[in-house]
This record gives structure tokens, C-alpha cells and sequence, in this order.
């Protein structure tokens, strides 16, 4: 029998509610308001329980809640709806499709209107892989259905517990997500019938794979400061702070059209909802070069903006990470795009307020980093059971207050991660984008090019940025010529490699292969010893090549012209360490 | 029919608390005390216990105050009789005007479904040069002034909204000084603008609630006009007194507080007001300007701090001028592709050669050897600054590009400022006053002669987005 209650408090959008019978924590509950020709349902989740009281927070508006006021509990968790047809949606944090509730209630989002995630009509064309008579466990593969460019594999539902037999799977044809395509026999002998759609509790993390394995393959970016010097690996994990109009969103935007992955879900996490506007208006326009398709084909966007309600704010990174694992599960690599965790933690933070817990540091909650640390270890690469190998990689930005990366959001996910890349204001100030500082950032994945020689790299701008501090002193006059060059040089990888104009079609993406192609040229003219003795003379040949590799950068590589601008440099560089 | 009572409990600042049923959250109710009659609001409801918050303050409130309930939450009426007219925070007439009753609509309304947004397209021109060619104002745009108190935001805002071509202007003032008040009246009414304007206005004596009321009454009041196709701009002076109404009133409710002394939920209160600017498809638009005054010029200042990553860029106010660095219209990018095909270039080549000046000017100040170069880098911050960045100027994007253009010829050859040769070729004035007065050639000049190649490297931006 369904649980009832009723509200004995409302605070903010936190609520009490007094309940007869059994309830769950984080179960997920429904307020009734109005009356009967104008009845909403507010769906809320328990967060606490207390005796017979339980607190709720409310994903909705609380205003004109009343004491009394029932709530119907629903039994469930808060839970995704997973199948075919996830790709190329735009949810709320609560997983209803946006463009649907657009149609449906105008320009503006309404209270207590919740859509179906997948679509009940659409027919899918189902091919059985599995056979009856077939011992099968939970992530198994029942069938398969085209999904654009994928094949989406149906599988014997995450929540079924121990081996089940096939008794009946349907033939092939076309089905919607509700009809039966199979029956399966439990070990006591109860038959389950399964549809193409099943259910996923969000906080609970996916784990019907064999084995989880140490990330140790770079996932490309194409953003050549990461990749070189700061890789992120697939199912790794990574973040990005950095104060505002630092180039934290840009940075993510340009990740997720160009990360060599099958699966980008990219979830708008209380900021901006203009940024997500760009993404859901312009995808589906861009081709992606890989597959030639929309890039909106392989992308699910999951929006909650900062002025839509907090605590599907803070569901929506749980939604979003439910949807990638469960590809995950189909053997495909998938990214997720959180912007920004912060705002996530500070979801946490409101609620836990209105709670009257005890509040840690800056009032965040004292178990904020348990969270956070739960939230990442949800990335990995994994071998299924049928020997294919999957991924889920995380990255977040981070938004500190104040943008001093000495707070609890960040020093909690620094603890976590496999990759820092840290965006400081002197740079986005000198519009060195990506502002990603050289100095401070670091990562424990491999990079696209070996060890060693991206570390000698490293040594010349971290003795170039102290040779700079050093001008600031004792001005140019008092550097000594070995000195100067070494900051000429570091000025000039920076400008050359690490710079990337997000904005030119060419050089806002540099693919593995042409980054090693850029590596040999540019780690030439790193180490090569130039015996310069004057030192304008000196700056004047790094600048005319700082230039050469810029026009070089916007060159696309299928053209002769970038093999001739390439060996031109080469040439140059050769010349002038031999003759200067 | 609505339920009277009168015994309260609990009173502390604007606060009270009483027993009551049948109460909604959100509702409004009448507290009637010997001071007078104020507006309360419902914030918490515990078993039989209502907190109220009273928009007059709880000052002169007594134990047997009179506490009768509306059934409804805050609503302020909306026809186009506002126009011309202002009100207080508690949208009562402020001018000798009758009040309104008519057509009440809700206030806090939802926010706008993302998938119903579209990319704003249209330059809102200021005839400001350090708005229009470096951070243009794009229709739709939410755009905080970050000041220090004394600068000359309320000057600036009303500059603009006389400028901008806008149908409705709403100017919400919050804390505002009564000067600036009967400021912002006079000068719209001198300029005939006034017609199209309607004040929400709490002003530094009024109760501090009412200051938190202002920008949702603003908002919805431009929500409306927007939707019957009007393009609105809101004027929110100053949202730093909001979120300190805010702090305030969550202290004398023991909220613990995140971050000297604010609310935790300070992000997204303030985020629920400026992503009401908004561009409906087939309808009107709301574009937002706002000042957010930085206590000690901290711009890491917790409201400043959050402001900034919730808006889409920012006007720093520094000494009577727009500052280029640090300044910031995130959404630029949408309106200076296709205002005019120098645009870009300018912008880019000018504030390049300014960041270099400033480096100049500092090795100046270190005692440094001041090369032809940088002779060269003087004599062009000294004209920017006074011809671009004084805020007396007030000229159209085109002219302003033309006087770019006048200022480089006019400090260096085209080669030397950093502009594609195509471009140059095009638009660098022919014959130019002076070469003259540059400095003597010095010993360093061959290598400081190259200078502007450096800046080339740094972005490329112009030339890519041609
Ligand atoms: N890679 C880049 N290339 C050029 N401009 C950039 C780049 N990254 C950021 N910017 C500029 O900085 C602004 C702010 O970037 P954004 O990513 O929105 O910052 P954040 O998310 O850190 O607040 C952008 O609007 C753009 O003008
Ligand atoms: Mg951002």
C-alpha cells in the first residue's frame, strides 16, 4: 500500500511532512495542491526522516503550500528513465524533455508539469542477439536497435539481481519502448517481462561490468595544452576552475565538439541558461567530422539553469552521469560535462541550511567532499562481460568565490580528480586563452607525446616565467643573453602551443597526430642553441617565427601548404642555430 | 472572509511569528499595529506557527498587533498607467498620481524554458566608444556597472536608457539616494522620456524589506511589457543594497551565513532575477543594466564575486571611465561580426596597444629606458584615454571606428599597430598629421620596432573572424 502524509512545515522549498507507514530515504514523493479542477503535483524527495516526520525538498516553487497539504510517497527513488531515444534530448535536471514542455506550457517552465523522458510512440526496430533458453545477468545484451549512428544495446535490466533464463524474446520488428520484448525466469521460477526502457535510481551508481580498469588511454581534446602537458584519459576525471570570464565555459563548449569520444553529455549545471541556448541552437547545425553527422546526433544535453529550482539543480549532475554510464554499458566511451559543480555544491549547501545542520567551512556542508568524491569515482573504463571495453569520463569546472582556488569545492575535488586544469585571471586578463596556467595545472594521465620530451618542455616555462620576473626587476639591460633567450623561448611556446584561438575553424582543434606533428617542429626550436649575442636581434628571430607557427596553426593539414610551412620553419630554425 | 488574529508571539527585526491555520505559503497579510498598517509576507510555516516578514519592519509592532491574511501572494497591477509614473517598493504611488488597482499580476514568476530562448542578435548603441566598439550591449544582455559608491553609475545608467532605442524603460532603485531619485525623474523628463518610463523605487530611508521587493516588481512589470512586444530596459541601482537587504534579514532569522555574513542562497536569488533578461521569439525583450557597487573596490566581494559569474560580462567603472581590462560584454561576439568589417580589428588592435602602453607606463614609473617605440605607445595612450575612454564622448560605432582609425595613423605606421594588411590597405587614413614629434631614434630601437609583432601573436581573433 502507498504511503501517505501530510505537511506540518514549509520552508523555503524544504517541506515537513508527518507519514503513516514505511518511507525511504531520498524517496521520492508527490504534494498535492489545489483543488480538483486545478490539482498540481509537486514532486519532492526525502532527505531526512526523523520519527514520523519526514523533510522533503520540493523540486518546485513552494509558494501557496499549505499545512495540511497531502503527499502521496511514491516508493521510488529518484530515478532516470534509460533506452532508446536519449541522444539528441534536452532535459531539465529532473530528465523531462525542455522542447516538449515548450510545447506543451509555452515560454515558460510550469510547476508540477513532467513529461516522459522517452518518447512512447516512436517505434524502434528491434534485433533479438539473445535466444531463449539463454543464462543471462543484469547488463547482458537482449537486442540491439539502431539509435543514429549507434547501436543501442538493449539489455537485461541493471536491477535484477543474479542469473536469469530467457524464456521468451520477441522476434525482430518494430517496437515502442513500452511494449514486452522479452521474458526472462528468475531463479525461483518468476518470470520478468521486459520492455526496451528501464529505470535507474540516479544516486546509485551502474556497475554491471566485469571489471574496472586503471585509466591509461589519452582522450583527445584537441585543445593542445591539455593533451600535451595536462591529458585527461578516458574514464578519468578532471576539473576546471577558475574565477569568472576566465574561459571555463568555452573551454568545455570547445571539448565538447571536438573530444574524440562516441557520447558527449554535457550538463548546464546552475549557470548561465544563454550558454546552453549556443550549444542546443548551434549543434545541430555543425557536422561532426568523425561521422559526418550532426554533432547533435551523438550529444544529450541536460539543462537546469541557475534560475530554474535547486534541487533539480543538484539532481542534474545525477541524471546526467546515469545517462553516460548507461552507454557506458554498450561499450562506448562516453564524456561528461558538468558546468559547474560548484553551483551543485552550493545546491547542497542551500538544502543543508534549511536543514540546520552543522555547517563546515564557508557553511557547506561537512559531508560536501564525501559527496564530490562519490560523484567523480562515478567515471571509469571498464571491461564488460562481453569483453568489450567501455568509458565514462568526468569533467567539471569549478567556480570559486572570489577565484581563490583555497576553498572547499576545490580543494575537495583536487583530492579526487586525475587532472587539474587550472584557469588563472592573468592570463584570460592577457587573453591568453586558454587561460589553462602552465605553471600550476598538472595531471597524472598520458600524454599524446612521450614523458620525457613533453618534460623538458616544462623546464623552459618554468624557467622562462622566472627570467620574466626577473626583467620585471632589473629591467632587459640586466639579463644576461642566456637568460633572455630562455624566456624568448618561453614566450614563443606559449604563443605557438599552448595559445589556441578557440575562434578559428582550424586552430581551435588540433587532432593527436598533428599535435606530435607540431611537437617535433616546436621541441625542435625549444632546444635548439641559438648563439645569439644580441639580444634584439634575438627577440626579432623568435618573434618572425613566433609568426610563422601562427600562420602555420591555421593551415589545414590536408593542404600541401602545411608540409611546406612546416619544413620552411624547420629550415629557419636550423639556419639560425647554425649561423647566429 | 479572510481570518483575522491578534496575538503574535515572536518579533525580531522585520520578523514575527504567530499561530494561525489555514495559512499558504508565499501569502500576503496585513499587520496593523499603532504605527500604522504594513504588508507581511509568509516565509515559514511549523505546525500551527506562521513567520511572517513585514515589509514596514517589525518596529512599533506590539504583542496584540492585528494580523489579518489576503489568501494571495504579492501582486502589483500592470496596464500602461505605470507609464510616467513611480512607486515605492511596495508598489505604492510614490508620485501624487491615484493608486492602481487594476489588473494585479503575480510577481516571482517562473523562469523562462531554455528551449524557448533564442541567441540575441541585435547591438543596443550607447554612443559610448568604450561600449559600442569594446564590450557592445546586445539586446537580451544582463550587464552589471562594478563601481565603487561615488562613481557615476546612475549618470551612466541614464545615459544609456536615454540613448538605447528601447519602448519601456523600468527603473528599479534600491537604497537609492532621494537625489538620485528625483535625478533619474528629472533627466528623463527633460529628455521626453519619462512617458515611457515607470520607477519601483525604495529609497535609503524606507524599510529595508521593500528593497527586496524591487527587483522582482521591476522585472515582472518588464515581463509583462516584454511579452506584449515591447522592448524593455530595466535599470536595477543597486543590487549590492539588494543582496544586502538580503543579509540583513537572513541574520535576524539565524540563517548561517556562507560568506561574510551573506545568505548561501545569495547565487541564485540574485541569478533568479537577472535571467529574467530575455529575448522572446515572435514577442518583446528585456535587456537588464544594473549597478553593482563594490565595497572597498573588491570585485572578489561576495556580491560582485557571484554577480559576475551569473551575468553576461561586466562594465567596470573606474575613475569616471569604462575600464578596458577587466571590462567584459560576453555576448560581443553576436553583434560586431556584422556592424561594420573594421570592427573587430579595431577593437582587438587598440586595446592590444593599450595593454602595451600600460606596460609602458610602468616601465616609465620603474626609471627604465623609454625607447622610440615606446615614445610611440605615450602618445597613443594619452589619445585613447582622452578621446575614446573619457566618457564625455559621445559619438556613433561608425565615427568611433573612424577615430580609431585617425589615432593609430595618427602615433604609428600602419605595419607597427597590428592590423591585417588587407584591412590597413583599406581603411589606415592616407596622409597623417605628424611623424614628427616621435622621439629621437635610440640605440634599442631596432628591437623595440618590432614590438607590435608580439601583440599580433597574442591573438589573432580579428583576422580569423573575417
Ligand atoms: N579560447 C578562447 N578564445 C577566445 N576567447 C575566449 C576563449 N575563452 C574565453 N574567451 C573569452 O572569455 C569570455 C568568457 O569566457 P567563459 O568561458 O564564458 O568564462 P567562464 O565560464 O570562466 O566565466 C568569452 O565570452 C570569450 O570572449
Ligand atoms: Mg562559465
Amino acid at each position: 500500500m502507498e504511503t501517505k502524509g501530510k505537511i506540518v512545515g514549509v520552508n523555503g522549498n524544504m517541506i515537513s511532512v508527518s507519514f503513516e507507514g514505511a518511507v525511504a530515504q531520498n524517496e521520492v514523493g508527490y504534494v498535492c495542491i489545489g483543488d480538483n479542477d486545478n490539482q498540481q503535483r509537486l514532486m519532492c524527495e526525502i532527505v531526512r526522516i526523523r520519527g514520523r516526520v519526514a523533510d522533503m525538498q520540493v523540486f518546485e516553487d513552494t509558494r501557496d503550500l499549505q499545512i495540511d497539504d497531502p503527499v502521496d510517497f511514491s516508493g521510488d527513488l529518484l530515478t532516470a528513465e534509460l533506452g532508446p531515444g536519449l541522444l539528441k534530448q534536452i532535459y531539465d535536471g529532473l530528465q523531462n524533455p525542455l522542447p516538449q514542455l515548450a510545447e506543451q506550457c509555452g515560454f515558460f517552465l510550469q510547476r508540477g508539469t513532467y513529461l516522459a523522458a522517452l518518447d512512447r510512440e516512436t517505434l524502434w526496430d528491434f534485433t533479438p542477439k539473445a535466444s531463449e533458453g539463454d543464462r543471462l545477468t543484469a547488463g547482458d545484451t537482449l537486442g540491439t536497435v539502431p539509435e543514429g549512428i549507434f547501436e543501442h544495446r538493449i539489455m537485461v535490466p541493471f536491477a535484477l539481481k543474479g542469473p536469469h533464463t530467457v524464456k521468451s524474446i520477441t522476434a525482430a520488428g518494430s517496437y515502442t519502448v513500452e511494449q514486452e520484448i522479452a521474458v526472462l525466469t528468475d531463479a525461483e521460477g518468476h518470470d520478468v517481462p521486459v520492455t526496451m526502457m528501464q529505470r535507474w535510481p540516479v544516486k546509485l551508481a551502474i556497475s554491471c561490468f566485469e571489471e574496472r580498469l586503471r585509466p591509461s588511454e589519452t582522450m583527445t581534446t584537441g585543445v593542445r595544452a591539455i593533451d600535451t602537458f595536462f591529458p585527461v584519459a578516458l574514464g578519468g576525471t578532471y576539473c576546471i576552475p577558475g574565477p569568472f570570464g576566465a574561459g571555463k565555459t568555452v573551454l568545455q563548449q570547445t571539448t565538447s565538439r571536438h573530444a574524440d569520444v562516441d557520447i558527449v553529455v554535457l550538463a548546464a549545471c546552475g549557470e548561465r541558461a544563454g550558454e546552453v541556448v549556443e550549444t542546443l541552437r548551434e549543434f545541430p547545425e555543425i557536422k561532426d567530422p568523425r561521422t559526418g553527422k550532426s554533432l547533435m546526433d551523438r550529444t544529450i544535453i541536460i539543462c537546469n539553469t541557475s534560475s530554474m529550482p535547486v534541487a533539480a539543480r543538484e539532481a542534474s549532475v545525477y541524471t546526467g552521469v546515469t545517462l553516460a554510464s548507461y552507454y557506458r554499458q554498450m561499450g562506448l566511451n562516453v564524456l561528461l560535462l558538468a558546468d559547474s559543480t560548484s553551483r551543485w555544491a552550493q545546491a547542497l549547501r542551500e538544502l543543508s541550511g534549511r536543514l540546520e545542520e552543522i555547517p563546515g567551512e564557508e557553511a557547506f556542508p561537512a559531508y560536501l567532499e564525501s559527496l564530490i568524491a562519490n560523484f567523480y569515482e562515478r567515471a571509469g573504463y571498464v571491461r564488460l562481460r562481453d569483453g568489450s571495453f567501455g568509458s565514462v569520463t568526468i569533467g567539471g569546472t569549478v567556480s570559486p568565490a572570489g577565484g581563490n582556488f583555497d576553498e572547499p569545492v576545490t580543494q575537495a575535488t583536487l583530492k579526487v580528480v586525475g587532472a587539474f586544469h587550472g584557469l588563472s585571471r592573468a592570463r584570460s586578463d592577457a587573453r591568453r586563452y586558454p587561460a589553462i596556467d602552465p605553471l600550476d595545472s598538472w595531471s597524472k594521465y598520458p600524454s599524446v607525446l612521450e614523458r620525457e620530451r613533453v618534460e623538458k618542455l616544462r623546464v623552459i616555462l618554468r624557467e622562462g616565467n622566472d627570467v620574466s620576473q626577473m626583467i620585471k626587476v632589473v629591467g632587459e639591460e640586466g639579463t644576461s643573453i642566456n637568460d633572455f633567450i630562455i624566456y624568448l623561448k618561453s614566450e614563443m611556446l606559449d604563443a605557438v602551443y599552448l595559445q589556441q584561438n578557440a575562434f578559428n575553424e582550424v586552430d581551435a582543434a588540433t587532432p593527436a597526430e598533428r599535435q606530435r606533428d607540431m611537437f617535433d617542429v616546436v621541441e625542435k626550436a625549444m632546444l635548439s642553441l641559438y648563439p645569439y649575442s644580441d639580444k634584439a636581434k634575438a627577440r626579432k628571430f623568435f618573434q618572425s617565427l613566433t609568426q610563422d607557427f601562427i600562420d602555420w596553426n591555421q593551415i589545414d593539414s590536408d593542404l600541401p601548404e602545411y608540409e611546406q610551412r612546416r619544413d620552411a620553419i624547420f629550415k629557419k630554425i636550423e639556419e639560425a642555430a647554425a649561423n647566429a | 472572509m479572510h481570518k483575522v488574529y491578534h496575538t503574535v508571539d515572536n518579533l525580531a527585526g522585520s520578523v514575527v511569528t504567530l499561530r494561525a491555520d489555514g495559512v499558504k505559503y508565499g501569502e500576503l497579510a496585513e499587520v496593523t499595529s499603532r504605527t500604522g498598517t504594513s504588508l507581511a509576507q509568509v516565509i515559514k510555516l511549523d505546525g500551527g506557527s506562521v513567520t511572517l516578514q513585514v515589509f514596514a519592519g517589525a518596529r512599533g509592532i506590539a504583542t496584540d498587533a492585528r494580523v489579518r491574511f489576503l489568501g494571495a501572494p504579492m501582486r502589483v497591477p500592470f496596464s500602461d498607467a505605470l507609464l510616467g509614473r513611480s512607486f515605492t517598493g511596495a508598489a505604492k504611488p510614490r508620485d501624487k498620481g491615484p493608486e492602481l488597482h487594476d489588473n494585479l499580476i503575480d510577481i516571482g514568476t517562473p523562469s523562462v524554458n531554455p528551449a524557448k530562448r533564442i541567441i540575441p542578435t541585435n547591438m543596443v548603441r550607447t554612443n559610448i566608444p568604450m561600449i559600442d566598439v569594446f564590450n557592445s550591449l546586445v539586446e537580451s544582455q544582463k550587464l552589471p556597472v562594478f563601481a565603487r559608491a561615488g562613481e557615476p553609475y546612475n549618470e551612466l545608467l541614464a545615459r544609456i536608457a536615454l540613448q538605447a532605442e528601447v519602448d519601456i524603460i523600468v527603473l528599479g532603485g534600491m537604497g537609492l539616494k532621494y537625489d538620485d531619485y528625483l535625478y533619474f525623474r528629472d533627466t528623463l523628463d527633460e529628455n521626453g522620456a519619462l512617458s515611457r518610463t515607470v520607477m519601483f523605487v525604495h529609497t535609503a530611508s524606507d524599510p529595508i524589506v521593500e528593497c527586496m521587493l524591487v527587483p522582482d516588481i521591476a522585472l515582472a512589470t518588464a515581463e509583462k511589457f516584454a511579452l506584449d512586444g515591447k522592448k524593455v530596459l530595466v535599470l536595477l541601482t543597486d543590487m549590492t543594497s539588494f543582496a544586502d537587504a538580503m543579509k540583513e534579514v537572513a541574520i535576524t532569522m539565524e540563517q548561517i551565513p556562507s560568506n561574510r555574513g551573506y545568505p548561501g542562497d545569495l547565487y541564485s536569488q540574485l541569478a533568479a532575477r537577472y535571467e529574467k533578461a530575455v529575448d522572446f521569439e515572435g514577442a518583446g525583450s528585456i535587456t537588464i543594466l544594473a549597478v553593482t557597487t563594490m565595497p572597498g573596490d573588491d570585485v572578489t566581494h561576495p556580491v560582485p564575486d557571484n554577480t559576475g559569474y551569473i551575468t553576461e560580462g561586466q562594465f567596470y567603472l573606474r575613475n569616471g571611465r569604462i575600464e578596458p581590462f577587466g571590462s567584459l560584454s560576453r555576448l560581443k561576439q553576436q553583434v560586431n561580426k556584422d556592424s561594420r568589417e573594421d570592427h573587430r580589428t579595431i577593437m582587438d588592435a587598440m586595446i592590444k596597444l593599450y595593454a602595451s602602453f600600460k606596460e609602458t607606463q610602468e616601465k616609465q614609473s620603474m626609471g627604465f629606458r623609454m625607447s622610440e617605440w615606446d615614445e610611440k605607445l605615450l602618445k597613443y595612450g594619452e589619445r585613447f584615454e582622452s578621446e575614446m575612454m573619457d566618457l564625455s564622448v559621445n559619438i556613433p560605432l561608425e565615427r568611433a571606428l573612424d577615430l580609431g582609425w585617425r589615432i593609430l595613423a595618427d602615433c604609428f605606421e600602419a605595419n607597427e599597430a597590428g592590423i591585417p594588411s588587407k584591412l590597413a590597405e583599406k581603411f589606415w587614413p592616407k596622409e597623417t598629421q605628424t611623424q614628427a614629434d616621435a622621439a629621437e631614434p635610440q640605440s634599442d630601437v631596432a628591437d623595440e620596432a618590432e614590438a607590435p609583432a608580439e601583440s599580433k601573436n597574442a591573438d589573432t581573433e580579428a583576422k580569423d573572424n573575417e
